[in-house]
C-alpha cells in the first residue's frame, strides 16, 4: 500500500465515526429543518404526496401551492405576525442584556474582590460552583417550590423588612421575567466568577504590586490595570452569556412553560409548543431557522468586532 | 539586595489590601448564602410533613419526620431508582462515545497534514453554534424513522453527535502540544501512526480525556430536552426516564404532595452534587481550557 494511500485510510479511520455522528445528527437535522420550514406539515406521512407530484409534472407546473404542502415562506410571515413571538424574542433580549449589564459587572466585582489568598479559598470555590452543575430541572422546581407565595423567598424578604403584599413571582405576567432572570443570575453567576477567578490567575501579580508602590490606590490598580488584561475572559464570557441567553429553555420550560399566557415564552419554548404540543412540524422549523439565523448573525458580528482576538487560535486552528 | 528590597515592598502592597478583608469576608458569606441557603431549604423541607407545610410553608421541621424520603427511596412504586439508573446508562454511554469518537477525529486535526483539515475544525467549530433546539423537531422525526424513539440509545446517539464540537475544541490544542520528537522517536523505533496514537498518545492525554468525560457526563446527566422528546414524548413509559424527566414527571403528578416533591427534588440533587465534588478540578479546568482555546 502506498504511502498516501495509507495515510488517507488512517485519517478515515479515525475521523469517519465522528464525522459520521456529526454530520448525521447535527448537521443533517439542521439542513432538514431549513428544508421543512416552508412546508405545512405536521410530521406524519410524506412531506409531499407523491401522486399528487406526479399530477402536476404530467400538468407540466409545480404550481404556487402545489398539493397543499409547500408555502414557501408563509411560515416565517407567520411567525413573526404572530406578536406571541415577537414578544418571545423580546424576553430572550431581556434577558440578554440584563445578563450583560447586571450578571457581568457583579461576577467580575466579586471575582475581583475574591482575587486573594484566604482562608476557604478552596471551599469558597466549591460552593460557588453548586447552583451551575445542578441541572435547569432541578434547580428550576426547587425556585418554583421556594417562590410559592409565602414560602422561602417571601419570608426571607420579610427579614430583610419587606413586609406586606408580595408579588406572585412566577405567575404574573409584569414580575415573570424579573423573577427569571433572579434564577438564571442564581445559576450561573458562580460560573461566570470562576471564569473571572481563572483568568485573573493570568494577570502577573508584578503589574498590581508595582502600581501599588507607585501609589495607585486598589480600585485605581483594578481600572486600569487587572480589568483591561481581564478584557479575553470576560469577551468569551460575554458570548457565552449571549449564545446562552438566546438559546433558553429548560429553566423556562420547568418554571412556567412560557407562561402565563406567553409572558415569559422564550423562541425556544415557542418552538417546542408548536412543533411537539400542536404537531406544526413546518411552522416549527421555521421558528427553529429564525432562531438559528439570529444566533448565527450575533455570533458573527460579535466575533467580527470584539472575539477576532481571543478566538483567532481556537477558531482557525494555527496554533494559540 | 535586590531581593532585599523588593520583598519589604511586597509586604506593604499585601498590608494595604488586608485592610479590606472583613469586607471581602463579608462578599464571600453573602455569596455562599445565596447559592447554599435556596438548596438547603429544599433539602430540610423534605424533612417536614405535608400537613406542616399547608400550615407554613416556611419554616423548620417539627418534628423531623424521614417519611417523605423514606417514600421516595424504598417506597413500593418509586422510579427514582429506575431513573438514576436511566441517567447512568444514558450519561456513561454518551461519554464513553464522546470521549473516544472525539479522541480519534482531535488526533486527526492535530497531528495529520492534509487539505481538508482546516476545513473540518471549522465544520466542528461551527457546532458551538447549533443548539439541540433548533435540530430537534427534525431529530425527533429522524429518531422515530430509525425506531429510535423511547430508547436510551435514542438519547445517547444525538448527544454523543452535539458534544462532538466542544470535545474537539478542548482535545486538540491538547494532543498538538505533545512534542513532535516523540511521534518521530516513536517511528524510528519502528512504530506506526497508529501505534503511536494507543501507545503514546493516549496515555500522555488522560488530564484531558478526564475533562471532555467529565463535562460529557455532567451535561448528559443534567439534559432536559432531548429526552423530553425521545422519552417524554416518544412514550417510553416513566421507569424509562432519565431522573430530570423523573423529576418534572413527579412534581406535575404529586403535586398536592408537596412534601414528596421536596424530597424527590433533594434527592435528584445529590448525584450531581456527589459527582461535581469528586469532579470539581476537572470540571473547572475543562471549562477554562475550553474558553482559552
Amino acid at each position: 500500500m502506498s504511502n498516501l494511500s495509507r495515510k488517507r485510510l488512517e485519517i478515515g479511520f479515525f475521523a469517519g465515526p465522528a464525522l459520521l455522528f456529526y454530520v448525521g445528527l447535527v448537521i443533517i437535522p439542521i439542513v432538514l429543518a431549513a428544508f421543512y420550514s416552508v412546508f405545512r406539515w405536521d410530521g406524519l406521512g410524506p412531506i409531499v404526496d407523491p401522486t399528487c407530484i406526479d399530477a402536476y409534472a404530467a400538468a407540466g407546473s409545480l404550481g404556487p401551492n402545489y398539493c397543499n404542502r409547500f408555502v414557501g415562506i408563509e411560515n416565517y410571515t407567520r411567525a413573526f405576525a404572530d406578536p406571541v413571538f415577537i414578544s418571545a424574542i423580546g424576553h430572550n433580549f431581556f434577558i440578554l442584556a440584563l445578563s450583560l449589564v447586571i450578571q457581568g459587572p457583579l461576577a467580575i466585582g466579586i471575582a475581583l474582590l475574591l482575587n486573594r489568598k484566604m482562608r476557604g479559598r478552596a471551599l469558597l470555590r466549591l460552593l460557588i460552583f453548586i447552583p451551575y452543575v445542578l441541572s435547569e430541572v432541578v434547580a428550576g422546581l426547587a425556585w418554583k417550590l421556594l417562590l410559592l407565595p409565602n414560602a422561602g423567598f417571601d419570608t426571607f424578604l420579610d427579614l430583610l423588612g419587606w413586609k406586606g403584599d408580595k408579588p406572585n413571582w412566577l405567575a404574573e405576567p409584569d414580575v415573570v421575567m424579573w423573577t427569571m432572570f433572579l434564577i438564571l443570575t442564581w445559576k450561573y453567576v458562580g460560573f461566570a466568577v470562576l471564569l473571572m477567578l481563572a483568568g485573573l490567575q493570568g494577570v502577573p501579580e508584578e503589574l498590581s504590586e508595582a502600581a501599588q508602590i507607585d501609589g495607585a490606590s486598589w480600585w485605581q490598580t483594578q481600572r486600569h490595570i487587572t480589568l483591561p488584561l481581564l478584557g479575553p475572559t470576560i469577551r468569551i464570557w460575554a458570548f457565552l452569556s449571549i449564545i446562552g441567553s438566546l438559546q433558553l429553555f429548560d429553566m423556562v420550560w420547568v418554571t412556567t412553560k412560557g407562561g402565563p399566557n406567553f409572558s415569559s415564552a422564550t423562541m425556544a419554548t415557542y418552538l417546542v409548543e408548536i412543533g411537539s404540543s400542536r404537531q406544526q412540524i413546518g411552522f416549527g422549523t421555521a421558528v427553529a431557522v429564525i432562531l438559528f439565523v439570529i444566533s448565527l448573525v450575533i455570533a458573527l458580528v460579535y466575533q467580527r468586532f470584539a472575539l477576532n482576538r481571543d478566538l483567532e487560535g481556537a477558531m482557525t486552528g494555527r496554533g494559540r | 539586595m535586590a531581593i532585599a528590597t523588593t520583598n519589604p515592598g511586597e509586604t506593604r502592597g499585601r498590608r494595604r489590601f488586608d485592610l479590606s478583608s472583613p469586607i471581602v469576608y463579608l462578599v464571600a458569606l453573602i455569596v455562599i448564602c445565596a447559592t447554599v441557603v435556596p438548596v438547603a431549604y429544599i433539602v430540610v423541607n423534605g424533612f417536614r410533613t405535608t400537613k406542616q407545610i399547608n400550615e407554613s410553608l416556611a419554616g423548620w421541621p417539627d418534628p423531623w419526620t424521614f417519611a417523605n424520603y423514606n417514600r421516595v427511596l424504598f417506597g413500593e412504586d418509586t422510579l427514582f431508582w429506575n431513573q438514576a439508573g436511566n441517567s447512568s446508562l444514558i450519561a456513561i454511554g454518551t461519554t464513553l462515545g464522546v470521549v473516544v469518537f472525539g479522541v480519534m477525529a482531535a488526533f486527526v486535526i492535530a497531528r495529520y497534514e492534509f487539505k481538508a483539515r482546516n476545513a473540518m475544525y471549522a465544520l466542528f467549530t461551527a457546532g458551538l453554534l447549533f443548539p439541540i433546539s433548533v435540530a430537534i423537531l427534525p431529530l425527533s422525526i429522524m429518531l422515530r424513522t430509525l425506531g429510535l424513539n423511547g430508547s436510551p440509545l435514542g438519547v445517547i446517539i444525538p448527544q454523543i453527535a452535539f458534544a462532538l464540537p466542544t470535545t474537539i475544541i478542548i482535545l486538540v490544542p491538547f494532543l498538538r502540544a505533545i512534542p513532535k520528537e516523540l511521534e518521530e522517536a516513536a517511528m524510528i523505533d519502528g512504530t506506526s501512526r497508529i501505534g503511536f496514537f494507543w501507545r503514546i498518545l493516549l496515555p500522555l492525554s488522560g488530564p484531558g480525556l478526564v475533562t471532555v468525560g467529565v463535562l460529557a457526563f455532567v451535561n448528559s446527566w443534567n439534559a432536559y430536552l432531548l429526552p423530553l422528546f425521545v422519552l417524554g414524548a416518544g412514550g417510553a413509559g416513566q421507569a424509562n426516564y432519565t431522573l430530570p424527566l423523573g423529576v418534572q414527571q413527579f412534581s406535575t403528578q404529586y403535586s398536592a404532595d408537596t412534601a414528596g416533591v421536596l424530597a424527590f427534588t433533594s434527592l435528584a440533587m445529590i448525584p450531581a452534587l456527589l459527582f461535581f465534588t469528586l469532579a470539581e478540578r476537572r470540571i473547572v479546568g475543562g471549562l477554562t481550557g475550553a474558553v482559552k482555546g
